[in-house]
């Protein structure tokens, strides 16, 4: 479902669009910004409309079809699409635009983490998964290091399942387990904003009730954007709901008022379980 | 012909055919290690060669196998790592990966003769370091580059992406990733690789005749100062190693019992093969079973 | 603006020097070997080419002439380094051992991939695979002792000649065009098989009308690649061909190949004297058959992937 940009970019501007800013009803500021985002597969357009303004310390969904774009307009959020598509525009991170070529990507995706789809955990023990990344920044104090691992596997809200066996391999967990690990290792390099991708999409209805207590947790200290196929998902744990429809972001509103109330057609139609 | 009838004849040929490479195999190696078990022994494995009379060993020959062998690892490994983690992770589709592919399949399939001649030409007469360990380990490393470089390429590309974007996403540069994530991961299958080759690199001769030579001369076990001209780890020395010395003594071997310390060598160096064979087996299992759980 | 996070986020960080530096070393290694590539070519060729340029040797003569004697003159006045007996004796060999590995490499792939894919893999695999790994020397030693002694048993002369170095190519290059001929044979897609079983094939004619033709471009892959190998293996051959420097007049007398006059003769020539300029023509002429050799497969891969 790929854009061809000359022929249906004029066609499409007769679609409505719904777009807030949610720093004027909630006092938060803003922390994360796009401005005039494209993002290119070779010669395909696949995000051409995504201008979008993320508050501090709201989670915000990001749901609609298939091949809409929500993940390639959340890899761009970070850079994790450098190498693969094109991006052009701002990404303004506490107002610097980090979109441009002088930014230390490395020094960025430290400040704005991302967990994926599948739980990818290294091949290492559960402690290691943790500090690995610390310890490559140059932490090597084993109480600091201690310390970190205990808070992050707390705040994931997994401590409790695996305390008494940090050495043992990750992949030995189960996938549930593996996920929350995952956004644990993530917060242990303290980032500032998290980005999951259809996070609990590979895991059953229980361990997707316990990854949803833990974004929910983690709330009061980072801002999270998450992509979601699941519609009451977004509904019970985003403040915020951005619909996207073929490249393009076509309403972003309070996730109450997208799932009670939604302004644009095709947003309705799609709350309602009418495509997609 | 009746389809029937040219099916089961057809069929029963494949069977017949298939059999007679099982034949030839067990023919060979019974045959190898029928004639050169008589000739095993302690001495047979730890004396010096013998040029005139019977009685001689193939314990400076087996020495310089391995020496070599490790030497060869030490100085291919590292470059074949390199140039994999390149191919895998970093290399563009573009003409210049092409055109190093090409290269890398160039070499590949070059005769070892040929890559020994070069090796004689560079390392054994430009660079003066004569018929010695080092030219002949320099010139197994080209024999050894491609194939390993190629299979830890391979092992890389099998380790799933998901483990390359876990690195990036926290902030670490894709060769921190690559280096302490995907290697490790990739371990068992990298490891493998490495001992296969090594079992070609243990029955090459060809590209050592000229450039390791075709002399082991006598070795002073108790010192092990490779400045020492007798010493076995003194790199510069001309250094036979097992499979030449096969070659050496059916090609112009004087000794009356050529024939005997062939076989037996042969049998050495076949049982050595197959070691490295099932030794690659049985530690990629083993370490894939590590990683993988417990 | 915020100018102190700007700040921060444009230092280069530890992570950006080391994967600076991790992307420069491993680029190294690589450019390492494609370097040694262009040296042994540029090296070999004008080693090899000497003959030509310094001992006034005619390229044609040297690939037609039928006299391998570098240390004599002939009437010309030119040292007599007639290559042909060389060539046609690697030639000889090469072809002989393909068109005797072929029906079995290709009879043993087809068993163990369409016949009995479980005995396949469970005995032919590690079969081949154990094959592939035994040393080149070891079957010239067992060509010698085994081989040599059979052909004058039953041929009369001494043994040494190219029947002997055939067979013992055909056991060395059996393995490698068996097991790339099992690939080209799994990459078929079943449904090619299944289709025609269907159609009421019997499961020869399904082999032989479906699978075989599919896997063509492979199995003529695996073939060339066999052959590359037995022009190319030198102490095997060296050790069961007699190295006699004539034109073969018949399969059971003694003959040599490009690379069994090499491995000879190296070591007794001076270098840079005409009669070691002349072996390294011959390195050349092995050097340029390997890379048309190359060619030849990467044009098959070419064909194969458009007709698929
Ligand atoms: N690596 C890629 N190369 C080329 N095109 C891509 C790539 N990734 C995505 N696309 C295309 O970009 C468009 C948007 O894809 P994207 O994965 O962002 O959608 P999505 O909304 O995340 O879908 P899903 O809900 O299925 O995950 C699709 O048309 C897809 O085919
Ligand atoms: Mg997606």
């Amino acid at each position: 479902m790929l854009i061809n940009p000359a022929s249906t970019h004029q066609d499409d501007l007769w679609l409505e669009r719904h777009i807030v800013d949610p720093s004027q009803d909630n006092r938060q500021p803003i922390i994360l910004e796009t401005k005039q985002l494209h993002v290119y597969y070779g010669d395909n357009e696949a995000i051409y409309e995504g201008d979008l303004k993320f508050a501090e310390h709201q989670i915000s969904a990001l749901i609609g079809p298939s091949g809409s774009g929500k993940s390639t307009f959340l890899r761009s959020l970070n850079r994790m699409n450098d190498g693969v598509a094109r991006v052009a525009g701002q990404i303004l991170y506490r107002g610097v635009d980090i979109n441009r070529p002088e930014i230390d990507v490395y020094e960025m995706r430290r400040r704005i983490g991302m967990v994926f789809q599948r739980p990818n955990p290294f091949s290492k023990s559960i402690y290691d998964n943790i500090t690995f990344a610390l310890k490559r920044r140059g932490v090597t104090d084993k109480k600091t290091l201690d310390e970190v691992v205990e808070t992050s596997l707390k705040q994931a809200a997994i401590w409790d399942e695996v305390k008494d066996q940090l050495n043992k391999s990750a992949l030995a967990l189960s996938g549930g387990q593996q996920q929350r690990l995952c956004i644990a290792r993530a917060i242990a390099v303290k980032p500032d904003i998290l980005l999951l991708d259809e996070p609990a999409s590979a895991l059953d209805p229980v361990s997707t009730g316990k990854l949803e207590e833990t974004l929910t947790a983690l709330k009061s200290n980072y801002t999270i954007i998450i992509v979601t196929h699941n519609m009451q998902q977004a509904a019970r744990i985003s403040d915020y709901t951005a619909f996207f429809n073929m490249g393009r972001a076509l309403e972003y509103d309070k996730t109450s008022q997208i799932f009670t109330s939604p302004k644009v057609q095709l947003t309705n139609n799609y709350v309602a379980g009418d495509f997609g | 012909m009746n389809p029937k009838l040219s099916n089961r004849i057809a069929i029963t040929t494949l069977y017949v055919i298939a059999s007679l490479i099982v034949l030839i195999l067990a023919a060979l190696l019974g045959y190898i290690i029928i004639s050169g078990l008589p000739a095993l022994s302690w001495h047979f494995l730890t004396s010096p060669a013998r040029a005139f009379t019977s009685g001689g060993g193939i314990g400076i020959q087996l020495f310089n196998s391995f020496y070599l062998l490790i030497l060869t690892m030490l100085i291919s490994f590292p470059i074949a790592l390199g140039a994999g983690i390149f191919l895998n992770e970093y290399a563009k589709q573009n003409w210049v990966t092409s055109l190093v592919r090409t290269s890398i399949e160039i070499l590949s399939s070059l005769p070892s003769v040929v890559v020994g001649l070069f090796g004689f030409l560079i390392f054994v007469v430009r660079f003066n370091f004569g018929f010695s360990i080092l030219s002949g380990a320099f010139a197994l490393t080209f024999f050894n580059l491609p194939l390993l470089t190629r299979s830890i390429e391979e092992a890389l590309a099998a380790v799933p992406d998901e483990q390359r974007e876990g690195g990036l996403a926290l902030g670490l540069s894709k060769w921190e990733t690559v280096t302490h994530i995907i290697v490790p991961a990739a371990l068992p299958t990298i490891l493998t690789g490495v001992i296969l080759s090594a079992g070609r690199i243990f029955g090459e001769a060809a590209a050592l005749i000229f450039t390791a030579g075709q002399s082991a001369p006598a070795l002073d076990f108790g010192d092990w100062n490779p400045f020492n001209i007798s010493s076995p780890l003194n790199p510069m020395r001309p250094a036979e190693t097992l499979a030449v010395h096969i070659w050496k003594i059916n090609s112009e071997g004087i000794m009356p019992d050529a024939k005997a310390i062939s076989s037996g060598a042969s049998a050495v160096l076949v049982i050595s093969v197959l070691a490295f064979n099932l030794l690659a087996r049985f530690i990629g299992r083993r370490l894939f079973k590590r990683f993988t759980a417990g | 603006m915020n100018s102190k996070l700007q700040k921060q986020l444009l230092k280069r960080s530890k992570a950006a020097k080391i994967e600076r530096l991790g992307k420069g070393v491993s680029f190294l290694a690589l450019m390492l070997i494609v370097l040694t590539v262009f040296a042994i070519i540029i090296f070999v060729t004008s080693k090899g080419l000497s003959t030509f340029f310094s001992n006034h040797v005619n390229v044609i003569d040297f690939l037609t002439g039928k006299n391998w004697n570098p240390n004599v003159t002939n009437a010309k006045g030119q040292p007599e380094v007639g290559a042909l007996p060389m060539i046609t004796g690697s030639f000889v060999v090469t072809i002989l051992s393909a068109l005797l590995a072929t029906p079995f490499a290709i009879g043993t792939a087809i068993f163990m991939t369409e016949i009995s894919p479980q005995r396949g893999a469970r005995i032919l695999q590690p079969v081949t695979e154990l094959l592939v790994g035994i040393p080149s020397v070891v079957y010239g030693f067992i060509g010698l002792t085994v081989v040599v002694p059979a052909v004058r048993a039953v041929f009369g002369g001494s043994g040494f000649g190219i029947l002997s170095g055939t067979f013992v190519l055909f056991v060395m290059i059996l393995p490698t065009v068996t097991s790339m001929s099992v690939d080209a044979l799994h990459s078929v897609p079943r449904y090619y098989r299944e289709a025609a079983l269907a159609l009421g094939a019997t499961q020869w004619q399904t082999i032989y009308k479906v699978v075989l033709r599919a896997a063509t471009p492979g199995m003529l892959t695996a073939i060339v690649f066999g052959m590359a190998r037995a022009f190319g293996e030198a102490l095997a051959v060296q050790m069961v061909i007699g190295n006699a420097a004539l034109l073969p007049t018949s399969l059971v007398s003694p003959a040599s190949t490009l690379t069994s006059v090499l491995t000879t003769g190296i070591g007794n020539t001076v270098m840079g004297s005409m009669q070691n300029n002349a072996l390294w023509s011959l390195a050349l002429v092995l050097l340029i058959m390997s890379l048309i050799f190359n060619l030849i497969i990467r044009l098959i891969g070419r064909r194969g992937a458009i007709t698929k």
